[in-house]
């Protein structure tokens, strides 16, 4: 362990000042760690990048001079009726309606990015507070609670999911609503296991002992321990949500046309792809990147926070 | 509020007839789990102001589990928890507050019993957050004050427990407890997961902090060199029950008990000439399960001493042939000064024997 050695001591001396010397937490060590690591550093440029594009999407329709819903069946359509290829006009093509699917692709990214991070954070909450609430308070709290969870995972979520959007209708509320709701039992079952390993921990009972309360003890000394997998699971649940939503929207139950949808945009694809090969190929090539991306950085979140567990095949040790 | 109970000025805590079990497996049905494991059973004891008193016993004895009951930690099975006169048994988390504040525990592992996340200014100021002793600045002089008191260096406030070694880790677990100035500490095994050089300045640090602060201890230990070194009186556990209680020196010189015999005279002695010359007794079998814990007296099945009545009758914790009032022993055959524990051969039928229960005699067959 910790070993000071005597250039660090005078060096400890000279600082003098009381708390000048600044431990490195987990936190800060995991942030080092992940920072070194190029996968994160490529996926989280890749994600910045796909956010950025996202954001800037009015911009980018303005300059081009193409709306989201604009259709141009003159230009944007060949004589008989079908998408046209990428050309200097339409960079990424058009779609079966003579849109614009580079400006379709931009506005679609800000509806997976919206639904992946809103159910996520959603889920989320909903997982932590549940899952810790059960493991805390064990007994038939946690019978009750585990149960449920255990319910939730079992459905067949794509029938229910049908079912709800048929009975409230579809939209983007609906569709979060629904992903976070199959999402959040998956988050709250990990942190159940934690917080009933974490309660049997030296240190919450040395929490006990100094006269914490019950608030105290959930929130100071068991939460802490458990946002590193809550963390690492809530990034690879943006993926899944946002793949969530292109199923729901590929099947006509996510958010209604004409706002632009990859899954959607896939959707509609289905009939040209034998005459139009951009058309799924680039709303599909958005959407392998996004998740692509999120799924590689909440690996490298995982290795980062946990460093002994290592990889197959990467030596693990720090 | 817990009542008064009368007592004599000089008993800061007292364990009345202390019974901790822990069931074994929830029944599904309720009633039908009778199993429990019998950490604790009965152990009446008085920790006296000022003093040190060890509690030694093997892993599974109960030691440990006594002292979460003496802290309050765990919810008594049945008996009395009293300190400094009052009745804190039945007390709820809350009404147990005021008692923590002269009531504190330091713990075994000193990688466990700090919270990884937190730096340790804030786990040591911890007691004083919670009992809203002092705040801001304040409460970072004081902590820094205890820092100093234990032997750290108070620039490491802001360090994370990862970044200190286990003795200094323990140091942190004494500031943190020594917070709210105590009375009593009750130490569970401070130094059994330390080096042995750590493990004296430890010691040492323990001692220094009783002589400035007037601090009482009740030191749990497994290792009688240790329990020997720091304690004024020791108390001897073995299965869930005390066999024998007496001041340091009488107990070392003048086991009654067999079981605490035996391991006296399986202490290692620096003396290579007086070690040759010990006669040392060793024990036969594994301690029983404390699930279905052997009847009348727990040690009989590997006693030397055994004879029907240890089966039939389980005996007191009395003083004993002659000793004095502070050093009973729970024993209806105590060792008497002299015996040679080695050649005494149970007396009971083999199947309360279980395992070949012979004490055999080593000394010079290993030199």
């Amino acid at each position: 362990m910790t070993v000071t050695a005597p250039g660090q001591a005078a060096a400890d001396a000279a600082a003098a000042r009381p708390g000048a010397i600044q431990g490195r937490g987990p936190w800060r060590l995991a942030w080092e760690r992940l920072r070194r690591d190029p996968v994160a550093i490529a996926s989280a440029v890749t994600l910045v990048l796909i956010a950025v594009a996202a954001v800037a999407a009015p911009t980018v329709a303005h300059a081009i001079g193409h709306g989201p819903d604009d259709q141009y069946p003159t230009i944007g359509l060949t004589p008989a009726g079908l998408p046209v290829g990428p050309s200097r006009t339409f960079l990424l093509g058009t779609d079966n309606l003579g849109r614009d699917l580079l400006v379709r692709i931009l506005y679609g990214a800000r509806i997976s990015l919206m639904v992946g991070v809103v159910a996520t954070v959603l889920a989320t909450v909903a997982g932590v507070v549940v899952g810790l609430a059960a493991g805390y308070l064990g007994g038939p709290a946690d019978l009750v609670l585990s149960r449920f969870m255990d319910m939730v995972l079992s459905f067949p979520y794509l029938l229910l999911a049908i079912a709800l959007v048929s009975v409230f209708g579809s939209s983007l509320t609906i569709s979060m609503l629904v992903i976070a709701f199959f999402s959040w039992a998956a988050i709250g079952r990990v942190v159940r296991g934690q917080a009933l390993s974490i309660r049997e921990k030296e240190y919450v009972e040395a929490s006990w002992s100094v006269g914490s309360g019950a608030m105290r003890v959930m929130f100071v000394d068991i939460l802490p321990n458990l946002l590193a997998p809550v963390l690492v699971l809530a990034t690879l649940l943006v993926p899944a949500a946002i793949v969530f939503e292109a199923t729901l929207s590929f099947l006509g139950l996510g958010v209604p046309p004409p706002t632009p949808t990859w899954g959607g945009m896939l959707s509609d694809s289905l009939a040209f792809y034998q005459v139009a090969w951009w058309f799924p190929l680039f709303p599909g090539l958005a959407l392998l990147a996004t998740t692509l991306a999120f799924n590689l950085l909440g690996d490298s979140v995982r290795d980062a926070l946990d460093p002994s567990a290592g990889r197959a095949g990467g030596g693990g040790g720090r | 509020m817990a009542q008064l109970v009368g007592e004599p000025g000089d008993v800061l805590l007292r364990l009345d007839g202390v019974v901790k079990h822990f069931p074994v497996g929830r029944g599904i049905f309720p009633g039908r789990d009778a199993d429990a494991v019998h950490a604790v059973d009965g152990v009446s004891l008085e920790v006296r102001r000022g003093e040190t008193l060890g509690l030694v016993g093997e892993t599974g004895s109960g030691k440990s589990t006594l002292a979460r009951c003496a802290t309050r930690l765990h919810t008594l099975t049945a008996g009395r928890v009293v300190f400094d006169g009052h009745d804190i048994t039945t007390l709820s988390r809350r009404e147990l507050r005021p008692y923590r504040r002269q009531l504190q525990m330091v713990f075994q592992d000193p990688y466990g019993s700090l919270n990884p996340h937190r730096r340790v200014g804030s786990i040591i100021g911890d007691p004083l957050a919670v009992h809203g002793v002092v705040d801001g600045p304040a409460r970072r002089r004081r902590v820094q004050e205890l820092m100093e008191l234990v032997g750290l260096n108070p620039e490491h406030y802001n360090r994370y427990p990862a970044e200190f070694s286990g003795g200094q880790r323990q140091r942190v677990g004494v500031a943190r407890a020594l917070a709210l100035r105590p009375r009593l500490i009750v130490c569970d095994e401070p130094v059994s997961a330390l080096d042995v050089s750590i493990r004296a300045q430890i010691l040492n640090l323990l001692a220094e902090l009783q002589r400035e602060l007037d601090l009482t201890y009740l030191f749990i230990s497994h290792d009688l060199s240790v329990v020997g070194q720091v304690s004024d009186r020791v108390a001897v556990m073995y299965l869930g029950k005390l066999v024998e209680v007496a001041p340091v020196a009488e107990l070392y010189r003048r086991p009654r008990h067999p079981y605490v015999a035996a391991l006296l005279s399986a202490v290692p002695v620096a003396d290579p000439d007086l070690a040759d010359r010990r006669e040392r007794v060793i024990l036969a079998g594994d301690p029983p399960s404390p699930i279905h814990p052997p009847a009348g007296c727990r040690f009989h099945p590997r006693c030397p001493k055994a004879r029907p009545r240890c089966v039939d009758e389980a005996p007191p914790l009395v003083p004993r042939g002659g000793d004095g009032a502070s050093h009973p022993t729970a024993c209806h055959f105590p060792v008497e000064p002299g015996e040679d524990l080695a050649h005494e051969h149970a007396a009971i039928d083999q199947p309360e024997q279980e395992a070949a229960v012979s004490l055999r005699r080593v000394a010079g067959s290993t030199s």
